[in-house]
């Protein structure tokens, strides 16, 4: 039972890093209409930079300042590379683009920081297991779950209640139209990608303190991130978040039984999931169909 | 005529290959991998170019057809040819089994169920240690000489590469025969005008379904002939990093075309061989190749020369 527990609850932490990334790719996705393959360099981007810039800043200047660099980055790449080619109406261009992108960060990463795992230091403060028993349950974890929900939580309520993100929502649902109204939407993308980058970012310093640092760590991530929007559903933030915590959780509870087949099951779920309810859990009937 | 000529010229090139590559400074192998890239990203671009669907996994079916190939002489029986056909048959069912799951999908969506289903295989290879060798690859099992009753086929290197040839031959004339048949022209038509299809009363799906099968045959089959080549595979012929530069091979060299993948594949591996011979950084040098054909000839090196070949 204890086991069990560990596990599971090491799997919803993976699940709370598969959240955030899906969220910003989905963010992208919707309102940008590009796959972010690239998505995992952001994440590795902000991780490494945090790390970096922990001896000046400190841990909660680097939490601070990660995210919001690898944002920056974002930023810089959608107006210099990815807004040439959103006239091109086939998505094969950006999803090579940004593929393109993702191996340039991962080896750029790997010649800049070198290819060995590096740890990030967290503070003692909330780096102590809350109890005996439950040795796992340390305070980091806990601050990487109350971080990750204050996220998602302030992202929905910004697309909820502000005029920002309300076009946002405008825009993913008839960008001809929204453009039409007066809402400068090149500017609309480049900040829901930036904002999307930040998302990857904030995962990858989160996650560099609990699994340490290396360049392919951000690829790793990425392809979960993907299945957790397909059972999520297209189109829907929250079923995004919904699905990376069950696809952590159900490859934290595999790898007490099987775990060999820790990572099978993720994708094994996305098929059961593709043949019971094509669309996700949350998806929009006829949505990219 | 130019057309006929022109195939007529290339095949013949590629017969006399094992003779001059080595005098450029190649070797017969990156002969063979170049055509057996060829096939795969031509039995891809069925899908991709023709059919425009966007299919961006190709590699688990690669793979599939690797590990088939190699798991059968390894466990089953020593033989050349059944090891391609389990291994092609492999791929060819993933394929068609899958099929239903993305059929219905469009464009981004396609590609992003194709990536992640493509995923599965990749995980099983990696963890599977037992029978597939694990991260480490399948290794132990080397190509058998074919018998003809008492005649032998030694398959040495530039023997194995006129049966890759052979191999090459065989899979253009059997996607050509397809593209001229009216499966071909729903095909093209569906890439044109899905909905109007639609509207006529054809089941597209079924037709895509049939794209995605009759393509992760083919890439099986590529793959199979890919283990033989090296009589080794690994998890690394399932990944999605390979699924990315089959997609780019066909868009260098032209996605509307049907020898244009061809033409990329010469460009790509040789790029790549040679990249990786002078510098660590390859990988950058890859992705900024990716990131420039897509600013600059999102056509295609034949889409550029050839203004015809974009409407096939």
């Amino acid at each position: 039972m204890q086991l069990l527990l560990f596990n599971a609850f090491n799997g919803l932490i993976q699940g709370v890093f598969y959240a955030l990334m899906a969220l910003g790719l989905a963010l992208i996705l919707s309102l940008n209409s590009v796959i972010n393959m690239a998505h995992g360099g952001f994440l590795v981007i902000g991780a490494y930079l945090a790390y970096t810039l922990n001896p000046y800043l400190g841990f909660w200047g680097a939490l601070v300042a990660g995210p919001v660099l690898a944002g920056g980055i974002g930023l810089i790449v959608e107006r210099v590379l990815i807004r040439p080619i959103y006239k091109r109406p086939d998505p094969i261009y950006s999803l090579l683009l940004t593929f393109g992108l993702a191996l340039i960060i991962e080896d750029m990463t790997r010649t800049i920081w070198g290819p060995q795992g590096l740890p990030l230091e967290v503070p003692d403060i909330i780096n102590s297991p809350v109890s005996e028993d439950y040795f796992f349950v340390t305070g980091y974890r806990l601050f990487v779950v109350g971080i990750t929900a204050a996220a998602a939580i302030g992202l929905f309520l910004l697309l909820r209640y502000t005029l920002l993100g309300i076009r946002i929502r405008a825009g993913t649902r008839d960008l001809e139209t929204t453009s039409a109204l007066g809402v400068n939407i090149y500017k609309l993308r480049a900040f829901n990608f930036g904002f999307g980058c930040l998302f990857a970012g904030l995962a990858g310093v989160l996650a560099a303190g609990v699994l340490g640092l290396t360049p392919p760590m951000g690829n790793s991530l990425l392809m979960p991130s993907f299945v957790a929007i397909i059972i999520g559903g297209v189109g829907s933030l929250f079923g995004a978040v919904v699905g990376g915590l069950i696809i952590g959780l159900a490859a934290g509870i595999a790898t007490t039984y099987y775990p060999a087949a820790s990572e099978a099951v993720i994708y094994l779920m996305m098929l059961i999931v593709l043949v019971v309810r094509p669309r996700g859990l949350f998806g929009e009937e006829g949505l990219f169909e | 005529m130019t057309r006929v000529g022109g195939v007529i010229v290339m095949w013949i090139a590629l017969v006399a290959l094992p003779f001059w590559l080595p005098w450029i400074g190649g070797y017969t192998a990156l002969g063979s991998k170049v055509l057996i890239y060829a096939i795969a990203t031509m039995g891809l671009n069925l899908v991709l170019g023709f059919t425009g669907g966007l299919s961006f996994g190709q590699a688990a079916y690669f793979g599939l057809g690797a590990y088939g190939a190699g798991m059968t002489l390894k466990y089953l029986a020593p033989s050349t040819p059944l090891a391609i056909l389990v291994g092609t048959l492999a791929g060819g069912l993933a394929a068609t089994l899958l099929g239903p799951l993305v059929m219905r999908r469009r464009g981004i969506y396609f590609a992003m169920i194709t990536i992640a289903i493509g995923q599965l295989f990749y995980f099983v290879a990696v963890r599977w240690n037992e029978v597939t060798g694990g991260e480490d690859g399948l290794a132990g099992f080397s190509r058998q000489d074919i018998h003809f009753g008492s005649w032998v086929y030694r398959l040495t290197e530039n023997n194995f590469y006129y049966l890759v040839l052979l191999c090459f031959t065989i899979a253009v004339v059997i996607m050509w025969t397809i593209l001229q048949s009216p499966l071909g022209h729903t095909w093209v038509a569906i890439r044109e005008n899905r909905r109007r299809i639609e509207f006529l009363g054809i089941r597209v799906e079924r037709y895509v379904w049939a794209a995605f099968a009759v393509a992760g045959t083919i890439t099986a089959f590529a793959g199979a002939l890919n283990a033989l080549l090296f009589n080794f595979t690994s998890p690394q012929d399932l990944h999605w990093i390979l699924s990315g530069n089959f997609v780019i091979m066909i868009v260098l060299g032209g996605m509307r075309s049907f020898f244009g993948p061809l033409v990329g594949v010469v460009i790509f591996v040789v790029a790549q061989d040679y990249l990786s011979s002078v510098t660590g950084n390859w990988m950058t040098f890859i992705g900024m190749i990716f990131v420039s054909i897509v600013l600059l000839f999102p056509k295609g090196i034949l889409g550029v020369f050839n203004r015809r070949a974009v409407t096939t």
